[in-house]
């Protein structure tokens, strides 16, 4: 069976759409269109796959982790190394496409919400590259405990707002830069940084990323000469997640694993994983999609150590796929993450981002369910530099194990 | 007929309708019905109250900051509609829009929502993040209910989706003056009446005008074409400046009353 998700308005099933301010309507379809467009247009894609290898470095290398194997236990685990792209994360994969796309619009500055910066910094590399101007908006707390994205961004030369209202993270970040685009939407482009958003965002985000499972797969079946049995990646909005996962879904033999972050643990309330915790169907920034909130429909607060999971929404096309029961959704703790991390760092000599280290924490469980003859695919969507100071401030090296 | 088409019917030809909004809960649930009788008494014709929510994307810093004031209050959506029906009470006349975003309402469900307004006596409804291409379910719900859906037009909408929206509303239309969020300092009142021709050549309905209206002189201004002037974060400005419950209630009367006199029987209003 083959998958062909959204429908022409942008519904996964009975999630995704465009719910926002009538203002925003008009830019969402000039947007639909433009990328149509350019999807089509071999010289965009040519323009595009250049890019993506000569300034991002791609493709990214597929890499057996031996010694991560050895300390899990059971199945081998291969890591897609998206930590090695410029700037250090999958995100640059989705903003080198929307900063063509928003030249080719005509457009004169980019917007950018972002949560652990990652997604702040892909932005404000593509609109110096590009020579447009750009403004990211982050939340006051994240630009506390993400200084050295910070730092990049501004070096790169955007201007870095700081949001102050709300829980003053990545969701509050969004609410402003909704606001801002609304207001200079003939000038502005918005570059979104997940596969959440009004349609036509969350298709557009995950073909940009989707380039991530079509050369694991290859890469993949060229050393092993057959497919993995899973696949594994952290989801908060979820992009690397759906940029994994694309290439294989018609692949009904590989399972695939989305690893929110269970913060203080699910049980806690304190954490930011709507599919695992089976919340309800809400509507929150364009999409209707799971979604953290009360008895009133006011959006709860999040927890997680890592900036990029801490959201309470999740992409559409995620809530999709777990309802067709196409992915699986699990959830690690602060803890377990944090466990990860080291264990990466001691035993591969690489530092992964947080975020990741939650898919990095589920995928030693996962293989050593799986056994010696499995193998298992983890995207390490970014690498931990930014991470540096929030992990010396939980106590380093003491939650290694290794 | 319903209590917003007797508003317009009455005031046809005359002056355009005036609008103030306020949002509900805002400072405290108890101060919501004595500041709706106070927008009467300064002369409003229709009131709208926002219903709260912590995610306001639509909204200015102004009124981001009333929707945490009242939720940090204890307001709810039902209790927003709680107070309408008090003020029914002793108002049988003056319409009541309630504002708000979708997910508080898909909370409580369409059907509950849209049942629980037509007991309370609220006479239409605009979601702010619900352009009518997501509304089919809702509009079913409501129109059951009696209730009229309101939708927003802006400058960025085109010639097709007026059409649309048209279509999908019942009540008035909500034309949005200027690209931006509501409290934004920035209305060309010259381009609104240029849009707002456009607009009247499709739309049957009358159409009130709203975002960046701060004061009397841009009412009057406004007013002279619209059928509706409708007016915010202006007000929700003055009552967060008072000092007490009391003086907040005179205040927003007050400005009411003001941004009242100012409007004139106009030209270029629909018959």
């Amino acid at each position: 069976m083959s998958y062909e998700q959204p429908d022409e308005r942008g519904h996964f099933g009975p999630y995704g759409g465009r719910f926002v301010a009538e203002t925003l309507m008009g830019p969402l379809v000039d947007l639909e269109r433009a990328y149509h467009e350019a999807r089509r247009d071999p010289a965009f894609q040519a323009e595009l796959a250049a890019d993506l290898r000569d300034y991002v470095g791609r493709p990214s290398p597929l890499y057996l982790a031996e010694r991560l194997t050895a300390h899990a236990g059971g199945a081998r685990i291969y890591l897609k190394r998206e930590d090695l792209n410029h700037t250090g994360a999958h995100k640059v994969n989705n903003t080198i496409g929307q900063g063509l796309l928003a030249r080719r619009m005509g457009k004169k500055r980019l917007i950018a919400e972002t949560g652990a910066g990652q997604h702040g910094v892909a932005t404000a590399t593509v609109a110096a590259r590009l020579g447009l101007s750009c403004v990211i908006y982050m939340g006051a707390e994240d630009i506390a405990r993400q200084a050295p994205n910070v730092r990049r961004m501004r070096l790169l030369g955007a201007e870095v707002v700081s949001v102050t209202l709300g829980s003053q993270t990545l969701k509050d970040a969004m609410n402003e830069a909704m606001r801002d685009w609304a207001t200079s939407v003939d000038e502005t482009f918005y570059v979104i940084g997940t596969v959440s958003g009004p349609h036509p965002y969350p298709a557009m985000v995950r073909d940009f990323q989707a380039v991530i499972g079509q050369e694991a797969r290859r890469q993949f079946l060229e050393r092993e000469g057959r497919l993995p049995q899973a696949l594994v990646a952290c989801v908060g909005g979820g992009s690397n997640a759906i940029g994994l996962f694309h290439a294989f879904l018609d692949d009904a033999e590989v399972a695939l694993y989305g690893v929110e972050a269970a913060g203080k643990g699910l049980a806690s309330g304190r954490h930011a994983a709507p599919l695992t915790a089976n919340s309800g169907r809400g509507v929150l920034h364009g999409a209707r999609s799971y979604l953290m909130f009360d008895e009133d429909g006011q959006i709860r607060d999040t927890h997680s150590i890592s900036a990029g999971l801490d959201y309470p929404g999740v992409g559409p096309e995620h809530a999709w796929l777990k309802d067709s029961g196409r992915a699986r959704y699990v959830a690690v703790d602060d803890e377990a993450a944090l466990a990860a991390f080291h264990a990466l760092t001691r035993l591969e000599g690489i530092l992964p981002a947080l975020e990741s280290s939650h898919a990095l924490a589920y995928a030693q469980t996962l293989a050593a369910r799986l056994g010696r003859q499995a193998a298992l695919i983890v995207n390490l969507s970014g690498r931990g530099d930014k991470d540096v100071e929030t992990v010396a401030a939980y106590g380093e090296g003491k939650t290694c194990r290794a | 007929m319903s209590r917003i088409k007797d508003t317009f019917a009455g005031l046809a030809g005359t002056r355009a309708a005036l609008i103030p909004f306020i949002t509900g809960g805002d400072p405290t649930l108890s101060a919501t019905v004595p500041l709706m009788h106070a927008l009467v008494r300064g002369g409003a014709d229709l009131i709208e109250v926002g219903m709260p929510f912590s995610d306001p994307m639509a909204d200015g810093p102004v009124i981001q900051m009333a929707h945490q004031r009242a939720l940090a209050a204890g307001a709810t959506t039902r209790g927003i509609i709680d107070q309408v029906a008090a003020f029914r009470r002793d108002d049988k006349r003056t319409p009541v829009i309630l504002m708000g975003y979708v997910n508080p309402v898909e909370t409580m469900g369409y059907g509950v929502f849209a049942r629980a307004c037509q007991a309370a006596g609220v006479d239409g409804v605009l979601l702010v993040d619900m352009p009518p291409e997501e509304a089919a379910d809702w509009r079913a719900e409501a129109g059951h209910a009696g209730l009229d859906t309101i939708f927003l037009l802006s400058p960025t909408t085109s010639g097709e989706r007026l059409a649309i929206i048209g279509a999908a509303s019942t009540g008035f239309l909500y034309y949005v003056a200027l690209k931006g969020v509501t409290g934004a300092s920035h209305l060309n009142v010259a381009e609104v009446a240029a849009r707002l021709a456009i607009v009247r050549k499709t739309a049957a309905l009358p159409v009130g005008v709203g975002f960046g209206i701060r004061d009397a002189r841009s009412a009057a201004e406004v007013g002279r074409f619209a059928d509706a002037v409708i007016v915010g974060s202006a007000i929700v400005e003055k009552m967060a400046a008072a000092v007490s419950t009391e003086a907040m209630i005179a205040d927003a009367e007050t400005f009411v009353r003001g941004l009242r006199a100012g409007l004139v029987r106009g030209e270029g209003l629909r018959s």
